[in-house]
């Protein structure tokens, strides 16, 4: 286990190009219209203990704002090395976010959790605006977020 | 090179500086109605206390923020469903909602990215690049034109498109300077350019692990201010090992939300304040009076786009196209040209077009290209400069007297410079005189002697060209139009007639108002716009080229009147006198705006002989303010051509004329107007030590009589006319 947290730390991605053990999955984030600027939005995962354990995206490219996403921000301390290459645009209101990894099977089932942290300028922000557990029976079912997030659905 | 600068950017970037200026200026509004609009803290209202109230009201409440405004918005949830509101601290309920405003997000988006995202952001960035070099570069250009940075506020003369333009940019200058600046810095910021990014301190490892303090009770919040606020973030409900986050004016912390104790601070980095000093001036968020008066001044350019580009336009009009310009290389003749406004260039065209047609082969090119090596065939150089202000190059010549000085070795063909000016400007054709001095210091061969033309005389430009042809051998006839004269028919209304008794038969000439065009107003062409001691071209029958009279009236007086004396044998001043009402001639308006009663209260003092009192009877009716005004007016005989005289007794009863002396040089005691200066040296020397302007018009012996006189009365307070000259505070219209 801490040998595939190590390796997860590393990626930072948890995403497991090297690994055999891994599957590609659909994630699927939409928004609510909530009448505001294109929102920043944090995808990572933290393990059972509730430690951060890795980024899976963030769609939003001026690092000066990632403050905002606080919940991340604390566990990470910023540091922009967590999302080297998975960084895409911000979300507009009412839009969804569609993204596609290869992520290990070792995150299903063991008591990971997927989290979003939502941002928006002159709105509040929105840390946590939801967390699903990754598990393979709770793959194709929809989530509710509380503030931003209207539904977070992973597919595999 | 200055005015290039100022020239493309601003074309170029017109649309965008537009859209940057009026979104901003509609967005200054923001700050201001937000600041009114909220409801302030009391004064000594804590965070503790205000925290309390709002959590009364909202028991869910997440984060509390704090505008620079003073608005206060809470953020709370409710069983699972999020809510917002703006807060009265007083009672800590929401009395609006905290949703964003829809237009003024549609005008931020507007005018930071144009809708565009990054791209328009850097398009945006474009615009506030050309905004500071516009800013820069209209400086200059101002300076130069005002005669030093000293002059910055001096009284603008020239077209109303000038004016509006140069009017609006010095007031504007310094606020879109500081907007454009700071715009730039929040680009660079937004693009991760600068470390201004935010240093929150790390969140502590360890926390105490209980809950439930009382905010009156945690010692950061029952001490700071509200004002102070920007920032306060309940722990999650239910987990222990979160705090609570506090962001003021000085830095962020984090609080345990057991103990209430201070579990780690970070100051604002010098990076982030400066930063927030420059998001402050540019949104006017915190500063809403600046904010306000930031998009006053942003809303001046429009208006100096609009006046720029009717400039842009009258500039190139005036500047005529040249046809079978000879290449640089295979040219005989190298025709260099030194052009502020373009009307030299049109005696250039003359001469291109008269040598051209004698079988010469031209090359026309202005003289800030001057370059020797690209004219292998030049058999001869002219040089045809104007001057700008005290002697500078005009803007087409920069950088010509540099060349020259830096030359090796002179060409071996010779040279011949033609000045051109305005006799009633101390530095008349200074600066194409230092060219030919400069030239022959070199060792530059003559082909010519140094020769001026005065107020684009197609006369004196005439006799130059023969002098050219006589030089080269061939027949050479320079039929110079200057600038396309833009001639109205004036018909004439009435005349009153003077002089005969002294044979000097002279008459006041009024002709009725012609209607100008809208844009003959906004560019100050045709008779849009004119005024006293402007000038009126008369296009005689017979004859292409206008003869010049001093108008003795301005376009608010509603007539256009001259003063005309016959000359012996006098083409143009024979058909005047003999001219009846309801007759017409063509004329066209010269602004002449060194011979303008400048604005103010200080005194003038006019003198005047003869037909010269035209524009000193135009400045006195014009008086309406009653400024002091003295003339000294010389006369032939009172009975015979005292001209204006009922008009002066009218104006010295109603206030426009403070004192009149009048000086005959017929009868028993022959005295020139000199003579009565003379006799009031005191009375002179106190107006001109109150600050007045002399303003002289007549002949040249006049001129110069009254110059010398001048010279003695004023010699004992150190003053001369030329030094007055220098400061603007002695003009002459001589002829």
């Amino acid at each position: 286990m801490k040998s595939i947290l190590a390796a997860l730390a590393l990626t930072s991605a948890l995403v497991a190009p090297s690994l055999a053990m891994a599957r590609p999955v659909t994630l699927t984030t939409t928004l609510n219209t909530y009448g505001g600027d294109g929102a920043y939005l944090v995808l990572y995962v933290t393990d059972a203990q509730g430690a951060y354990a890795g980024t899976l995206w963030m769609a939003g490219g001026k690092s000066k704002y990632y403050e905002h996403l606080s919940d991340w921000y604390r566990a990470t301390g910023g540091d922009l090395a967590q999302v080297d290459g998975i960084t895409g645009a911000s979300v507009g209101a009412g839009r969804s976010l569609e993204i596609t990894l290869d992520l290990a099977d070792a995150l299903f089932d063991a008591g990971y959790t997927l989290h979003v942290d939502a941002a928006v300028e002159d709105m509040r922000d929105s840390p946590n605006d939801i967390a699903v557990p990754l598990t393979t029976a709770g793959a194709g079912k929809p989530a509710p977020g509380r503030r931003y997030v209207a539904s977070l659905r992973y597919d595999m | 090179m200055i005015r290039t600068l100022h020239r493309w950017p601003g074309l170029l970037a017109l649309i965008l500086v537009m859209a940057l200026a009026l979104s901003g200026a509609a967005l200054s509004v923001f700050p201001a109605a937000e600041r009114l609009s909220t409801p302030q803290a009391e004064a000594g209202l804590t965070v503790a206390d205000l925290a309390g109230r709002i959590l009364a009201a909202y028991p869910g409440v997440e984060q509390i923020r704090r505008a620079p405004s003073g608005r206060i918005t809470a953020f709370w949830f409710d069983d699972g469903t999020p809510g917002a509101a703006v807060i009265d601290p007083a009672t800590g309920k929401g009395i609006a909602s905290a949703d964003p405003d829809p237009v003024k997000r549609w005008l931020t988006n507007l005018h930071r990215s144009l809708f565009l995202g990054d791209a328009g952001r850097i398009a945006m960035a474009i615009g506030a690049v050309a905004m500071l070099i516009l800013s820069a570069s209209g400086a200059m250009l101002v300076a130069r034109r005002m005669g030093g940075w000293r002059r910055w506020f001096a009284p603008l003369r020239g077209p109303a498109s000038s004016r509006i333009h140069t009017g609006i940019a010095r007031v504007a200058v310094t606020g879109l300077v500081l907007s454009s600046a700071t715009a730039l810095w929040m680009a660079a910021s937004t693009f991760d350019l600068l470390p201004d990014g935010a240093a929150p301190p790390t969140f502590p490892t360890e926390v105490s692990g209980s809950t439930g303090v009382l905010l009156a009770a945690m010692e950061p919040l029952s001490v700071i201010a509200v004002t102070e606020l920007r920032e306060l973030s309940f722990p999650y409900p239910g987990d222990a090992t979160d705090a609570f986050t506090l962001k003021t004016d000085r830095g962020t912390g984090y609080l345990d939300q057991g103990t209430g104790e201070l579990l780690a601070w970070a100051e604002l980095t010098m990076w982030e304040r400066i930063s927030e000093t420059i998001y402050m001036l540019h949104t006017g968020q915190g500063a809403a009076s600046l904010g306000l008066v930031l998009g006053v001044l942003a809303l001046g350019v429009p208006a100096m786009g609009v006046s720029g580009l009717v400039l842009w336009f009258a500039g190139r009009r005036s500047r005529p196209r040249l046809r079978g310009n000879h290449p640089a290389k295979g040219a005989a003749t190298i025709l260099l040209v030194g052009s502020e406004g373009g009307s030299t260039w049109g005696f250039a065209a003359t001469l291109q077009h008269a040598l051209t047609t004698a079988g010469q082969h031209v090359h026309v090119a202005p003289m800030s290209g001057f370059e020797p090596a690209r004219y292998p065939q030049a058999e001869r150089f002219v040089i045809l400069a104007a001057t700008w202000g005290e002697g500078q190059a005009p803007a087409t010549a920069k950088g010509f007297i540099e060349r020259l000085a830096a030359l090796e070795s002179v060409p071996e063909a010779p040279l011949a410079v033609l000045g051109f000016g305005d006799r009633s400007f101390p530095a008349f054709c200074a600066f194409a005189d230092e060219v030919a001095s400069r030239a022959a210091a070199k060792g530059w061969a003559q082909l010519m002697p140094f020769d001026t033309v005065d107020r684009q005389s197609p006369q004196d430009f005439a006799r130059w060209g023969r002098a050219l042809g006589a030089a080269l051998g061939i027949e050479l006839t320079l039929e110079h139009v200057p600038t396309p004269p833009v001639t109205g028919r004036l018909t004439l209304i009435s005349r009153r007639d003077y002089g005969a008794e002294v044979q000097a038969p002279t008459t006041i000439l009024r002709f009725a108002l012609p209607e100008a065009t809208f844009l003959q107003r906004l560019t100050g062409r045709g008779f849009g716009r004119f005024q006293a001691g402007d000038l009126l071209g008369v296009l005689p029958e017979g004859a292409d080229l206008p003869r010049f009279y001093s108008l003795a009236s301005g376009r608010r007086d509603g007539f256009v009147e001259i003063v005309v004396r016959k000359h012996p044998g006098g083409l143009c001043s024979g058909q005047l006198l003999a001219l009846e009402p309801g007759q017409a001639i063509r004329a066209l308006v010269r602004h002449n705006p060194a011979f303008h009663a400048a604005a103010g209260r200080s005194p003038l003092i006019l003198i005047g002989a003869g037909t010269g009192i035209g524009p000193l009877a135009g400045f006195i009716r014009g008086n309406s303010s009653k400024r002091p005004i003295h003339l000294a007016f010389g006369m032939r005989h009172p009975d015979s051509d005292f001209l204006y005289r009922d008009d002066l007794a009218g104006w010295q009863v109603d206030g426009r004329l403070a004192r009149l002396t009048t000086a005959n040089s017929r009868g028993a005691k022959p005295r020139y107007v000199q003579h009565s200066l003379r006799a009031e040296s005191a009375e002179l020397i106190r107006l001109v030590q109150e600050g007045a302007r002399i303003m002289v018009c007549g002949g040249r012996d006049m001129a110069s009589g009254v110059a010398d006189a001048l010279t003695d009365i004023l010699a004992p307070t150190g003053l001369t006319p030329l030094a007055l000259k220098a400061e603007g505070r002695y003009a002459e219209d001589i002829y």
